[in-house]
């Protein structure tokens, strides 16, 4: 009766099909990751500045190429997760009573990220496009 | 002398065959005797739409397969024995209908804790978090001469921690428990926020010390996952801010 499929320890079996708090928190780590990697790259063009101006302008220069613009998009929007689910879980750590209305605060929380997303995204991509067509 | 098994089986005949569901039951097992390596079982079943998985289990276990292993006791969701993995969230299989699951449901064993056999783990680092946090009713204010008296207002103040079963769907279901067997867990947590905030208790301080420690409240990162595992409906989440929040202020 039984059929038996054996499998080895690498299968984990499912993803815990957790609240989606849980997401929440995984884009908060992923973001986080990526935007103090990106602090890394940032120091050192900022570093350039002690061999002169000219040396920090071509440095910078890198920055000037429609794929980084794009790149630079991502970084907008991993600053912009981070700095608003940070504001979330702060206001949440502080009042306890607004835990039981998570669910409304993280829409409030997606759509303020979504609408301060688009304007940006417009003017960045747009830049991009320019620098691409040059 | 009729046995209980016995009882259940016959139970099982009488029962009416033409309103019955089919339903796949997928187990992960696992036997340390057999395989280092665990491996998925399914097994296919007519049962009642009403009745609960852990019946469903117990079906299997009598008449199929009579190797696989799980805990059960009340089988009415106040021991807390049966906490399994269903379907990629925490529940109680006792509290599970087959209707809800039908035509397949997948049982893991929950996540965090060891497994020891099947759907068996080794409760012990959980019952150490539970201990860690002094969960009994400590007041050096000498014995009282009748009972401890408490207003309805301070005993309503932590009756949603009361109905903890210690069950371990919260903390297993944790992603910080997960990765950090030192995390006291959620249950731990709200069984301190029962007696932090009981107006009897006078080691709330002493608690509050222990909790904000590198192991305690600080750990949680709010994923509402143990509030949404929680089969007693505590708003576990919510217990574990207001310690944090008392731990921050000492206000209780």
């Amino acid at each position: 009766m039984a059929i038996r499929s054996r499998k080895s320890k690498s299968d984990y079996g499912s993803i815990y099909r957790g609240h989606e708090g849980q997401w929440s928190w995984i884009l908060h780590r992923i973001t986080g990751v990526a935007v103090i990697l990106f602090l890394f790259a940032h120091v050192v063009d900022t570093a350039a500045v002690g061999w002169g101006p000219e040396a920090y302008d071509r440095i910078t220069a890198a920055y000037d190429n429609p794929i980084v613009r794009v790149l630079e998009l991502g970084l907008v929007v991993a600053v912009l997760y981070h700095s608003l689910n940070g504001l979330k879980i702060t206001l949440i750590d502080f009042f306890p009573r607004l835990v039981t209305r998570i669910r409304g605060i993280s829409i409030a929380f997606t759509a303020v990220f979504v609408l301060t997303l688009i304007p940006t995204a417009w003017i960045m991509l747009g830049q991009a496009w320019d620098l691409a067509r040059r | 002398m009729v046995t209980a098994a016995e009882v259940l089986d016959s139970s099982d005949q009488e029962r009416p065959t033409t309103d019955t569901i089919p339903l796949t039951v997928r187990v992960r097992r696992f036997n340390p005797e057999v395989s280092e390596d665990s491996w998925w079982d399914e097994w296919t079943v007519r049962c009642d739409p009403l009745e609960r998985l852990v019946e469903v289990l117990h079906q299997i276990k009598w008449h199929h397969d009579g190797t696989l292993s799980f805990r059960r006791s009340c089988a009415h969701g106040i021991c807390g024995s049966d906490a399994m993995l269903i379907n990629g969230r925490n529940q109680l299989a006792c509290k599970v209908l087959a209707q809800d699951v039908s035509p397949r449901v997948t049982i893991e064993p929950i996540r965090g804790l060891s497994v020891l056999k099947d759907l068996i783990v080794d409760m012990e680092p959980f019952m150490d978090g539970y201990r860690s946090i002094l969960p009994y009713l400590i007041s050096d204010s000498g014995e009282p001469e009748k009972e401890r008296r408490q207003s309805p207002e301070d005993r309503h103040r932590y009756d949603d921690t009361t109905k903890c079963i210690l069950c371990a769907a919260c903390t297993t279901s944790c992603p910080v428990f997960w990765g950090d067997d030192g995390y006291v867990g959620p249950a731990a947590i709200v069984n301190a926020h029962r007696f932090i905030f009981d107006s009897r208790d006078e080691a709330g301080r002493e608690r509050m010390k222990i909790l904000s420690e590198k192991t305690g409240v600080f750990r949680c990162r709010t994923t509402f996952n143990c509030t949404d595992a929680c089969p007693r409906g505590i708003e576990v989440t919510k217990a574990i801010q207001e310690v944090k929040r008392a731990i921050l202020f000492e206000r209780f």
